[in-house]
Formats: structure tokens, C-alpha cells, sequence
């Protein structure tokens, strides 16, 4: 039997968390090296998931199967596909930028503080490898717990109303899913995802679950008129906890699309895809011209996110190969990009203080190194070319105007307002002169700082010039899922 | 016949009578002088005594479990597998609740000789609920258990509030009794037997010969039911629980919580489907609506709630409406092969989340008696504050509690819940299963409310750190053991949901 990777990689992060809970907030040093170390550990035991990784094949891969609940019908199934591959990789890596990014910055109850982002890395790697429907949930509902305690705890003044709207705005989206689940449960006579995919359902039945998932779903990503948690959230939260957030959490949403939604309900999601296709290009202008106008730079990202999100969503909705592929590179990019962001202003909150645009200005003459970087994430946020936000966006714009020209010219106008927004942003941070002799007196980053952003440009980077290794991954789950929606299961 | 009317079977009913025993003898040593306080050694010894009571009755039980069904006492007196399980559970919480409850009993000079003989004589009430075979040993036992938590409530007599909530627990109780009666009467009357097993087939017998008259059987039944709603606390029978729970000092309310849900819930199984099983449609429609307004009423009122007490008596009503959701899909209207494996999956559900929910609100009460001290009763929300500041673990504990009663994965409430939603949507009723979910939510809030307090809130000034060192090592050994119960079921719930599906397999 080859060693259960995927158990690993969920489990041992939730025991390193425990233990660095034992350990305590006063040995503080100790429980920062304590979870770093089982961070590392998490990453490590995800690694061999891609070596192993078989491209070529359609199926599920590191597949564990045991009876968990046999009185409720319930199995431990895990597996990964390349739908799922990267994700585990990306949430494994994250928790680790996360954690060294918390080293000095975060001093109130460390040991709680880095138990709660392991938990979470483990409940999340949980949920993208979950093939069982119960399974799925229990890890999707576990996993807001400790995002909830993040944001309340750690987060900014309005800390407890963001928490409470996070976790009553996705409990609520959760729970007509909870009853999808229970509902194919008692039709199928099984929680098999793989059984469900094939489960024939009419077009009542197909309707009514659209929009149980759709609501799951599109509250985690989140689209259009389901977003305004998001910004709360992200300006609340501490920097790990957005980091978090904006990279994995909200993929979470698009995953469910891709993993619930077109396999089990394919004829639903074409009927609908109308729709889902203008809410997408509705985040997309809109949310983006509200990005522009926006004076606090993490609410700047957080809007800038949920429009990238749009295009997600258009991708997957517009439902051909090129697309789906567009969308999950879109994806793990933004998983890259969207934690650079926060990162860096996370670096400069930490010293200054403030999120406020118009309190920085001339950042460039103190922190040179600093803003060489910020200026590389920024312009992969607006999508240039060699950076990987551009290859997502392209594809799925090229997928768009194969199908209509004018969706493909409405998305298209991201790369406008993207570069409108993040780039103003930059401008006036960096440059120009300095808002404040504090401002003046910035020191540029630390080792710490330094290499963890690198790291992350390197990623960015490597993404934009040379996406294949996602790509080759994707390729053949992609063809299977589409197989899957194009045949439709209306009995 | 003759011989058994004259020597009836004691052997069957031997824990009961060790109970009443050792109950008696509690009652005899903790006989005492106003004047003079009861000294530690004596305190130890009634504590010893009692626990003995309870552990060596729960043994006994063991001991002559066979899962056989059998009848004593001229047919009142019931042995079977849910009788003997759930006498277990029964000892088992009040035993846990004897240890949570001690330092608080010391703290506040409450003779512990009468609150633990009363509190023992409440066990035995339920045991003889839980045994009954019959309406008058059923109804023996329920008095027994009301007048001896009804003296428990008002045991802090100096308190104004504990008088009051007495009052109230009497004069409702005795309001439910009455229903009670007078729905078993016109029962008996229709029936001509009273024996609880008797009913059934009566009635059933009658439908097949002479057409039943279903008019003063339905009427009946609406007083049966509402009498057991008020037992259980099931709302519009509601109104009792929050003014006692608050009123009643901390410990006589964490045995009013806890293990009279599961006599109440024998009860209602015993007298609904044992008795009234052809009824089953009727009484059924009547459940789902006590069901839906519990749950409505229950949560939304939760809300406003200052005082944790209220709030989790607020939260019982809700919970006993989810649970009445797994009794009321039981039995399918139209019988099909596999409906007795239906029905009876459906009741396990119901048992499954009664018990779960006892092991939950153990906790919660447990950790408020554990941080309360003499003149601070830890039952506002704001004496949380900054909770995980002061304790950790004592708020990690709390946690886990509330998140268990929220329905939230990994923690035992969310399998619970799963299975009644499970068990509602197979038998069809998508309405009610929406709501139950749309309710859960509104429960979400006001648990996580708690845990706001706990953790993001500041803790006051001059807040003494909680003192965890000073309290009983086994209380909070006892308590970690609580909630490690609570996750762990949380995590494997399957064993549990197995013993509840062979139990009462077996047992209908």
C-alpha cells in the first residue's frame, strides 16, 4: 500500500497545531519553531503529490477509501485530480509563507495564532481532496472556525462584526448545500462524489441543486451581489489571515463550481450559464471600478480579488477546455499574487501602522528593494504579460471571444481598469513625495520580509513565463469534466 | 399468575431498589444542625455515598443486562435493552453531575445530605420513567421526578428568585400532570387497559373489528402530547424553563437540563410508539408543528439573551424541537418493506442527538459551575469576557462545547443533527428539513456569541484570573474528559450511532 500522502497532508498540520496549542503562548519561541516545523512538514508530505502526479491520466489519484460513519453511509474517501493537484500544493505552500510571515509581527498569543492557521491548512487541504459529499462538507463547515477566531481575535477594530458576517454569511450559504448533500445521499444511496457525477437527475431536481450549490459556492468565492462579506473580512483580518483568505479560501468557491456543480448538475449549469456568465463580467467592470475608488489598500485588493474571481467564474462557465484551464490558472496565480499583495501591506502596515493610501507616499526613496517588488506584484495583479496573472486572464478572454465578441470585449476591459486601479495605487504609494516624516523614516524590508516576497516573485514570475507544469496537470481532468457536461444527465 | 401477583420478579427492579437504599441512607447522614456547618469529612462521606448509589446502581444494571424483554410487577415494570441503556446514561450524567456540582454545594451552604438524596430520588423517578410498562408506574415516576427537582430549585431557600422558580416548576408541572392524566384517562377509557403496550393493540384490534371512533382517541392524544411537550420543554409548552433554569441555583439546573431529557425522551417513545402507534399519523402532525415552533421560538429568543442560563434553557427548547423532528418522520405513511428499518433508523437518530445533547450541556454548565465562586454565579455573558485571556483551556473547553450545540464539524452536535436532517429528508419532508436548517442558523449566532466574548473580547479590569487551580482536580479532570468526549464522538460517531440503532432495534 503506498503511503497515504493526502491523509498526511491534512493531518499532520492539524496535529502540529495542537501541539503548538499545548505548547503555549509563553513559550513563545518555541511554538513559532514548532509550527513552522510542522508547516514545513505539511508542505513536504504534499510534495511527493505532484512528483507522483499522473498526468496523462483522468482518474483520481492517492486515492484512500475507508467507512467512516457506516450508519450514516458516510466514507473516508480522499483522492486528487488535476482539478484539486495544485490547490493541496498552493494551501501546503501558503501555510508556510504565512506562518514565517506572522514571525515577528503578530505577538499577541502566538501559539493560538499559528495553531489556527495549521488547522486550517489541514481542514482545507481536507476539503480539496475530500471525494466523499459528507466528507466535503464537514471539512468546508470545520474550516470556518478557525478563519472566525483568526479575524476576531487577531483583526482590526471591527473585527467581531466582520468575523460574525464572514461566518453567518457562509454558514447561510452552506446549509441549502447541506441539504443538496443529504437529498443525493437519499436518491443515490451513496455520498460517492464519482457516483453522484454519474447519477442521472431531471430538470427540476438539477435546478433547485444549481442553486443549493450556487449559493454554497458563490458566497465562498464570492460573486456579484454575494460579495460584501469580503471586503469587511479582508480589511479586518491580520495579514496571514487575508493571506489565507484571498489565496485559498476563496478558491474554494470556484473548486465546489468545478466539483459539484458542472459534474452533478451539467445540464442546470448550461441552462444557467447565461446568468453566471453576466454576474461574472458584472464583478469584473463593476467591482472593478469600485477598486479604483477605493482610499484603504487592503479593501483596494479585496475588490480587486473578487473581480479577478469574476473572471474564475467566467471561465468555468463558459465551459470550454481553454476556458476551464484559463480559470484554474487564473486561480493558483491569484493564489500567488493575491497573497504578494497582502503581504506587502502587510509590511507596511506593520510599520506605519496605517492601510490608508494617502498616509504613505514616496515609499520608493526608503524602501527601494521593498518597492521593486510591490511595483513586480502590482503589475501581475493588472496582468502584464510574463507574469502569471496575464496568462489566466488571456486564455479566458480568448475562450470569450470565441463565443461572443462583446463578452470578450467586457472582459477584456479588466486589463484597463486592473492596470488603473493597482497601478494608481502603487503610484501614489511609492511615489512622489512623503505623506509624513514617519513615512520618511520607513525602513526597508528585513531578511525575513525579503525572502519570503522573492520567493513569491519568483512563483509569479516563473507562472507567467513558463505556466506548463499547471497546465499539463489540468489538461486531462479538464477534457474528463467537460465529457461529463457536454453529455448532460437528464435521464 | 397467583404466585407472581404475590412475589413479583424484585430481581428485575434490584438497581432501583439499591438506589432507594442508598438514598435513604444519604437522607440519614446528612441529617444536621442548622446551627452547626456540615463538616468536610461528612460532606465527603454523603459525596462517597451518593456516588456509590449511582456507580454500583449503573453496575447493576451491567450486571443484568441480557437485552431479553421482560415484565414484573404485574406487567408495570419493563426490562429491555433502551431501558437498561438508557438507565445507564442516566447514572452516568448524574454521577458527572454530582462532581461538577460539589464545589458549588460547599461554596454556598446548601445542605449537600438534601440536595443529593433529592437529587438521587429525581434519578430513581427517571429510572422508574424509563421502566414503565404501565400509565401509573409512568406517572409515579414523573411525580417522583418533579416534586424532588421541584424541592431541588427551591433548596437555596434564601434566595428570592429560587423560591419564585419553584413556584413555577410546581403550579406548571403540576398543570402538565393534569394533561397527562386526563389524556391517559380518556385513553384508558377508549382502550379499557392501562398498561402501555395493552393500549396498542387494543386499538388496533378495535380498527380491524369494529371500526375505531378516532374522535376521543385523537382528544385524548392532544393532551398526552401536551403534557409530554411540557416535560420535555417543547414550546408553546415552554414557558417554565427559562425562569427556572435562571432561578434555580446552578446545580439543580444542570439537573433539570440534562438527564430528564433522556427519561422525557423514553417517555415520549415509550407512551407515542409503544402505546399510540396506530395513532402514529396523528400524533406525528402534531409533533412537526412542536417541532417547527420550538426551534423558531427557541433560537430567536436565544438571541436576545444576557444571561447564559437563559440562554441555554432558550437553546434546550430548540433542541428538543430537533429532536421531535427525527420522532415525527418515523414511521412512513405508506408501509413499505423496509419501513421498520426507516422508522426505527429515525428514532436512533433522536436518541443520538437527546444524548449528545445531554453530553453538551453537561459541559457548558460544568465549565459555569467550575469559574463560579461565591456572590459570582458566572452566568452572565459579559463574566466570559476575555475568558481565553484569564484560561485557555477553560475557554478552549467552552468552546468546543458551544460549537458542539451550534452543529458544527468536528464536534459530536454536527453528526447529530445530520443524521435527524438525514432521516427527515428520506421520509420526504423538505419543508421541515428547511427549516431545521434555517433555524440552525439563527442557533449559530448566539453560541458563537459566547465564544465572542471568550476570545475576542478584553477581559474587564481587575477580572481575577480564573482560578483553575483551585478547584477539585477531578472536576476538571472530569471536564476535559467532557469535552474530549464531545470532540472525539465528534470525530468517530459511528460507535454511538451504532449502540443507538441495535438498542432500540432490539428494543421495538
Amino acid at each position: 500500500m503506498p503511503p497515504a500522502f493526502l491523509s498526511f497532508a491534512i493531518w499532520i498540520p492539524v496535529a502540529a497545531g495542537l501541539v503548538v496549542l499545548a505548547v503555549g503562548s509563553r513559550r513563545a519561541a518555541l511554538s513559532r519553531m514548532l509550527a513552522l516545523f510542522g508547516a514545513l512538514a505539511g508542505f513536504l508530505v504534499a510534495l511527493p503529490l505532484y512528483i507522483g502526479f499522473d498526468a496523462t491520466a483522468s482518474r483520481f489519484q492517492f486515492g484512500e477509501t475507508s467507512s467512516w460513519i457506516p450508519t450514516l453511509g458516510v466514507h473516508y474517501a480522499l483522492g486528487v485530480d488535476g482539478l484539486s493537484l495544485w490547490f493541496v500544493l498552493l494551501n501546503s505552500l501558503i501555510t508556510v509563507l504565512v506562518i514565517v510571515a506572522g514571525w515577528r509581527s503578530v505577538e499577541k498569543r502566538v501559539s493560538q495564532y499559528n495553531a489556527a492557521f495549521l488547522i486550517m491548512s489541514g481542514l482545507l487541504n481536507g476539503i480539496f481532496s475530500a471525494l466523499d459529499g459528507a466528507l466535503f462538507y464537514v471539512f468546508f463547515e470545520a474550516s470556518l472556525i478557525p478563519l472566525f477566531l483568526i479575524i476576531g481575535i487577531w483583526g482590526g477594530p471591527r473585527r467581531v462584526y466582520a468575523a460574525f458576517k464572514f461566518f453567518l454569511y457562509t454558514l447561510a450559504g452552506s446549509l441549502p448545500f447541506l441539504l443538496a448533500i443529504i437529498y443525493l445521499r437519499v436518491q443515490s444511496g451513496s455520498f460517492s462524489l464519482p457516483d453522484w457525477q454519474n447519477f442521472p437527475l431531471d430538470h427540476g431536481t438539477q435546478l433547485w441543486l444549481f442553486f443549493a450549490f450556487f449559493a454554497a459556492f458563490a458566497v465562498k468565492i464570492p460573486m456579484f451581489p454575494l460579495h460584501t462579506w469580503l471586503p469587511d473580512a479582508h480589511v479586518e483580518a491580520p495579514t496571514g489571515g487575508s493571506v489565507v483568505l484571498a489565496a485559498i479560501a476563496l478558491k474554494l468557491g470556484a473548486y465546489g463550481f468545478l466539483r459539484f456543480l458542472l459534474p452533478i448538475v451539467p445540464d442546470a449549469a448550461q441552462e444557467m450559464a447565461p446568468f453566471m456568465i453576466a454576474l461574472s463580467l458584472i464583478a469584473v467592470v463593476y467591482i472593478g471600478l469600485i477598486a479604483l475608488v477605493q482610499e484603504d489598500m487592503k479593501k483596494l485588493v479585496a475588490y480587486s480579488s473578487i473581480a479577478h474571481m469574476g473572471f474564475v467564474t467566467m471561465g468555468i462557465f463558459l465551459c470550454t477546455a481553454l476556458s476551464l484551464e484559463g480559470a484554474l490558472l487564473q486561480m493558483i496565480s491569484h493564489g500567488f499574487v493575491s497573497a504578494a499583495m497582502f503581504l506587502c501591506i502587510g509590511v507596511l502596515y506593520d510599520r506605519l501602522h496605517s492601510r490608508q493610501i494617502e498616509d504613505y507616499g514616496g515609499v520608493a526613496d526608503v524602501m527601494p528593494r521593498f518597492s521593486a517588488l510591490f511595483l513586480l506584484f502590482s503589475m501581475a495583479n493588472a496582468a502584464l504579460p510574463a507574469t502569471s496573472g496575464f496568462v489566466g486572464e488571456f486564455m479566458v478572454i480568448m475562450a470569450a471571444a470565441g463565443k461572443n465578441f462583446w463578452i470578450a470585449l467586457a472582459a477584456g476591459s479588466t486589463l484597463v481598469i486592473g492596470a488603473a486601479y493597482t497601478l494608481w495605487m502603487y503610484k501614489r504609494v511609492c511615489f512622489g513625495a512623503a505623506a509624513s516624516e514617519k513615512v520618511r523614516a520607513l525602513s526597508d524590508l528585513s531578511a525575513r520580509e525579503f525572502a519570503l516576497l522573492l520567493f513569491l516573485a519568483l512563483a509569479v514570475l516563473g507562472m507567467g513565463v513558463y505556466p506548463f507544469p499547471v497546465t499539463e496537470a489540468t489538461h486531462t481532468s479538464v477534457a474528463e469534466l467537460l465529457r461529463h457536461v457536454t453529455t448532460g444527465k437528464i435521464p | 399468575m397467583f404466585a407472581s401477583f404475590l412475589l413479583p420478579n424484585l430481581w428485575l427492579a434490584a438497581p432501583e431498589i439499591f438506589l432507594t437504599v442508598l438514598a435513604l441512607a444519604v437522607l440519614f447522614f446528612g441529617i444536621h444542625s442548622e446551627k452547626t456547618p456540615v463538616s468536610p469529612a461528612r460532606r465527603a462521606l454523603l459525596f462517597a455515598l451518593a456516588q456509590c448509589a449511582l456507580i454500583g446502581c449503573a453496575f447493576w444494571i451491567l450486571l443484568e443486562s441480557d437485552g431479553q424483554r421482560a415484565l414484573t410487577f404485574s406487567n408495570m415494570f419493563l426490562h429491555d435493552l433502551l431501558a437498561d441503556f438508557l438507565k445507564l446514561l442516566i447514572c452516568a450524567t448524574m454521577s458527572v453531575i454530582f462532581v461538577y456540582s460539589r464545589r458549588h454545594l460547599a461554596e454556598r451552604d446548601i445542605p449537600p445530605g438534601e440536595f443529593l438524596f433529592l437529587a438521587l430520588l429525581s434519578t430513581l423517578g427517571m429510572l422508574v420513567i424509563v421502566s414503565a410498562n404501565h400509565f401509573l408506574p409512568l406517572y409515579l415516576g414523573l411525580e417522583m421526578l418533579s416534586l424532588s427537582s421541584c424541592a431541588l430549585i427551591a433548596l437555596d431557600r434564601r434566595r428570592a428568585e429560587a423560591t419564585e422558580a419553584a413556584m413555577k416548576y410546581f403550579a406548571l408541572g403540576a398543570l402538565a400532570s393534569g394533561f397527562l392524566l386526563y389524556g391517559l384517562s380518556l385513553l384508558y377509557g377508549v382502550s379499557g387497559t392501562l398498561e402501555i403496550s395493552g393500549v396498542a393493540m387494543e386499538i388496533s384490534a378495535k380498527a380491524y373489528t369494529e371500526g375505531l371512533d378516532r374522535l376521543p382517541l385523537v382528544f385524548g392524544l392532544v393532551f398526552v402530547v401536551a403534557g409530554l411537550a411540557f416535560k420535555l420543554g417543547a414550546a408553546p409548552f415552554h414557558m417554565w424553563l427559562p425562569d427556572v433554569y435562571h432561578g434555580a441555583p446552578t446545580p439543580a439546573t444542570l439537573i433539570l437540563a440534562a438527564a430528564p431529557k433522556i427519561a422525557a425522551f423514553s417517555m415520549t417513545l415509550r407512551l407515542l410508539l409503544g402505546g399510540f402507534f396506530p395513532l402514529a399519523a396523528d400524533w406525528q402532525q402534531m409533533l412537526m408543528v412542536l417541532a417547527v415552533i420550538s426551534m423558531g421560538i427557541g433560537n430567536f429568543v436565544a438571541i436576545a439573551q444576557e444571561n447564559v442560563k437563559r440562554m441555554l434553557a432558550y437553546s434546550a427548547i430548540a433542541h428538543m424541537g430537533f429532536m421531535l423532528l427525527g420522532l415525527c418522520v418515523g414511521i412512513p405513511e405508506n408501509e413499505t418493506l423496509g419501513a421498520r428499518q426507516i422508522a426505527v433508523s429515525a428514532y436512533s437518530a433522536s436518541m443520538f442527538y437527546v444524548l449528545t445533547y445531554v453530553l453538551s450541556t453537561v459541559g457548558a454548565f460544568g465549565v459555569m459551575l467550575l469559574l463560579s465562586r461565591k456572590g459570582f454565579e458566572a452566568d452572565r455573558l459579559s463574566d466570559y469576557a476575555g475568558l481565553n485571556q484569564r484560561s485557555p483551556w477553560l475557554a478552549a473547553l467552552m468552546m468546543i462545547f458551544m460549537l458542539s450545540m451550534a452543529g458544527l464539524p468536528f464536534f459530536v452536535g454536527f453528526f447529530a443533527k445530520f443524521a435527524v436532517l438525514g432521516t427527515v429528508v428520506y421520509a420526504g419532508h423538505y419543508g421541515l428539513a428547511g427549516a431545521a436548517v434555517a433555524f440552525s442558523l439563527l442557533g449559530a449566532f448566539y453560541y458563537l456569541r459566547v465564544i465572542k466574548y471568550m476570545y475576542f473580547d478584553a477581559a474587564p479590569e481587575g477580572a481575577s484570573p480564573a482560578g483553575l487551580g483551585a478547584t477539585p482536580w477531578g472536576m476538571k479532570t472530569l471536564l476535559t474528559l467532557n469535552a474530549l468526549a464531545v470532540a472525539l464522538l465528534g470525530i468517530f460517531p459511528h460507535a454511538l450511532l451504532a449502540v443507538c440503532l441495535t438498542v432500540l432495534d432490539v428494543s421495538f
